[in-house]
């Protein structure tokens, strides 16, 4: 097949008609000019993308993609990677100068190298005009100097799974909305033995959201906007003493717990209250012998603190194009076809709530209303802050988070090693050794 | 035939019976083996721990600007700290267990070839595996220890075997125990078997208790093998990663972080090539040491004639 502009222009105007996108929300009347990228003779692209979590993305994805190489006769080749691979082999990539074309990164990877991909900002303007703009905390990820040099794809949501019948045990009717609250609850839990569990241990996903969401809902944070490291402040000392109270109602052991203890815990009962991505549900779902913990499970948003509003970290995924790339243009086309309304609904909905849109028209996909467990989820991208907020994106932010300086900070503050002012004194110590090069 | 064809012919010919020039030549394959995949890695640890080498950019020379940083880093002093008692506490467990092991297996025993062969099991099986059977053991909320001692009535909750710090400590070294005794057993046994029954008949003959035998005639003869066994096995110890990685990926709060883990979180996941380099370069004066020590200390003649000194 010839690769002709008319026919994917065509293509992607009929798919846009068939589904109806007024439905869901889209704005053309705001659309910038649409962009055209024409693929160039002969290419191919390969895509590097995280092992999925749920088999529905991987399925919509390759769907997806198989339709762009119908449409304009371009061969894409998808491979996948365990998600903890893809920072060292994007950045070996990006170093090298070969290998895929393409690569779904992780947080603030595209920052590690902007030099060495492809500017998508024409794609970036015209997606975000069309599709209702893109989320603050996502663009964030994926724009440097108001450039894109990545393309947000998705946040992976994160919320509180709760036992309704032990919260009410309790003695509260409605899940708590703010800190104090939240921690008067965790306290009657405890009462009950029922306790909640968060991880403390170095589980880099539910670890470093939790303690994230400590440290932001008391206003605390680890940089300024000019990278000056200012965690040891009297927001992160609020926050660390709030952990401690908490962490006094936790099942015991938690400064272990790895990514998947928390998933344990909850699904065997041993916990009532944890914090996790979608998967946990599904996993409850899954398992006839868990029925009746299944209809007993809630999700609801972490509750809001002393800093007045939602703010989280929740992992992030954004599509890099390597300048290495032989057809730019082609990988473009890729991206775009890709972010149309067809697909990326088709993509979400596939991905069963647990990839949360990038731009802002995809939250009418009707998975967040499918189940209502499910709505918790959608705002992950609306509530997320970048990692090193409120400092720039690069290596000290990533490195910061790789060494697990806040992770750390709380535990060493909870479990009594340190006092929380020695814990703040060290984190800002270590923090420095990243910020102060 | 020109004359210098011949010469050329004779000079080769000449090499061939020429014994130096023919060993260089066998040994070269082996050399640039060694060279591509030994040297050359080892030499650009070195070099990137001078650099500031990140994932995804090249460094420049920045002398001992990491190794200053680090001077100044209390986590990596911690892992200092960690290395050296993981490796001394579980290379002593090793080898007195695994010592222990094969003077059993040296005897005459029923099913003898069985039991040695199950020995070596823990050995068989991937680190990585073992590693995961040991999560389970070592869970804060399902490990089978805390349930048969709760059940048997002993404890009232279960032990937090990796969230503590001493607890965790201990934890990840009678795993590394667990799994490492086969290597040392077994080795020492074969050490035991080459040692001639005769010498064991002499000393008896001689009037002397199974502990004189012991310390006379079996230990100083087994010292060349304890020697290499040892070294091994300290070397294996001070550079376990997989293990700690699967277990507590270094927590709580860094008390099971070693050398080896802390390099891998900084350089990879971090991305900070240069600074993980730099960290396994310092682990190289420890190794080289433990080696001395055993070649130099374990391997005098004197002490395996069964000399005071």
């Amino acid at each position: 097949m010839t690769i002709n502009r008319r026919d994917l222009l065509a293509a992607s105007a009929g798919l846009v008609a068939a589904t109806g996108l007024s439905a869901l929300g889209t704005r053309p009347a705001f659309a910038q000019a649409e962009p055209t990228y024409t693929p160039e003779a002969g290419a191919s692209l390969r895509l590097l993308r995280w092992a999925p979590f749920v088999q529905g993305d991987e399925d919509a994805w390759l769907a997806n993609t198989k339709k762009f190489t119908e449409a304009t006769g371009v061969e894409v080749r998808v491979d996948k990677e365990s998600w903890e691979d893809i920072r060292p082999k994007a950045a070996v990539a990006a170093n090298v100068g070969s290998g895929p074309d393409m690569v779904l990164c992780w947080f603030d990877d595209a920052h590690q190298y902007p030099d060495k991909l492809v500017d998508l900002t024409e794609l970036g303007n015209y997606l975000g005009g069309k599709y209702g703009g893109w989320y603050d905390g996502l663009k964030g990820y994926a724009t440097r100097d108001d450039k894109f040099i990545a393309m947000p794809l998705a946040a992976i949501g994160n919320a509180i799974c709760y036992r309704d019948s032990h919260m009410k045990a309790a003695g509260f009717s409605e899940f708590p909305k703010d800190t104090a609250g939240f921690l008067e609850l965790c306290k009657a839990l405890k009462a009950k033995g029922t306790p909640a569990g968060f991880p403390h241990g170095k589980a880099v996903g539910d670890g470093n959201n939790y303690a994230h969401w400590l440290l932001w809902s008391h206003g605390g944070m680890m940089v300024d906007e000019s990278s000056k490291v200012v965690i040891n402040s009297p927001e992160t000392i609020a926050a660390i003493n709030y952990a401690k109270a908490l962490y006094e109602t936790f099942i015991p052991g938690t400064e272990s717990w790895l990514d998947i203890n928390n998933n344990r815990a909850f699904l065997a009962g041993q916990v009532s209250l944890t914090a996790n991505g979608v998967s946990l549900y599904y996993a409850a779902k899954k398992d006839p012998a868990l029925a009746e913990l299944t209809a007993d499970l809630r999700t609801t948003n972490f509750p809001v603190g002393p800093v007045g509003k939602s703010v989280e970290l929740c992992q992030t995924t954004s599509a890099i194009v390597f300048s290495h790339t032989k057809y730019p243009e082609a990988a473009k086309a890729y991206l775009k076809f890709m972010y149309e309304a067809e697909q990326m609904n088709a993509w979400i909905g596939g991905s069963s709530a647990y990839c949360c849109q990038a731009l802002k028209a995809f939250a009418s996909n009707p998975v967040w209303t499918a189940d209502p467990l499910h709505a918790p989820y959608a705002r992950a991208s609306e509530t997320l802050r970048p990692n090193g907020y409120a400092g720039p994106l690069g290596y000290a932010s990533a490195g910061t988070m790789a060494d697990y300086v806040l992770v750390d900070m709380f535990a060493a503050a909870v479990t009594g090693q340190m006092t929380p002012e020695e814990a703040a004194e060290q984190a800002e110590k270590r923090a420095n050794r990243y910020y102060s090069v | 035939m020109s004359t210098t064809s011949i010469m050329k012919r004779r000079s080769f010919a000449g090499l061939l019976q020429n014994n130096t020039a023919l060993g260089v030549m066998f040994m070269l394959p082996a050399g640039v083996f060694l060279l591509c995949f030994l040297t050359y890695p080892l030499g650009l640890g070195v070099w990137l721990g001078f650099t500031d080498t990140r994932i995804g950019r090249d460094g420049v020379f920045i002398g001992l600007e990491n190794y200053r940083l680090l001077f100044d880093d209390s986590v990596f002093w911690l892992s200092v700290f960690n290395t050296i008692l993981y490796t001394s506490v579980a290379s002593v467990l090793k080898f007195g267990l695994g010592l222990w092991l094969a003077l059993i297996l040296n005897e005459k025993l029923p099913l003898k070839s069985f039991f040695r062969a199950i020995v070596l099991l823990p050995w068989v099986v991937p680190t990585v595996l073992s590693a995961l059977a040991f999560w389970w053991i070592f869970d804060s909320q399902f490990s089978i220890l805390s349930w048969s001692l709760i059940q048997l009535g002993l404890i009232d909750q279960p032990i937090n075997f990796l969230g503590d710090s001493n607890n965790a400590r201990a934890s990840v070294i009678a795993a590394n125990v667990w799994r490492g005794i086969p290597f040392v057993a077994i080795s020492l046994l074969a050490g035991l078997q080459t040692i001639s029954p005769s010498l064991q008949e002499a000393a008896s003959l001689d009037g002397a208790t199974s502990w004189q035998r012991f310390r006379y005639v079996t230990l100083p003869m087994l010292t060349p093998i304890i020697a290499v066994v040892m070294t091994f096995s300290v070397l294996f110890t001070f550079t376990d990663f997989q293990l700690i990685y699967v277990l507590t990926k270094g927590g709580p709060v860094n008390a099971t972080h070693l050398m080896a883990t802390l390099s891998f979180q900084r350089g990879i996941p971090g991305g900070q090539l240069g600074e993980g380099a730099a960290i396994a370069v310092a682990m190289i004066p420890f190794l080289l040491a433990s080696i001395l020590f055993s070649f130099f200390g374990l391997q005098r003649r004197k002490w395996q004639q069964g000399g005071s000194e």
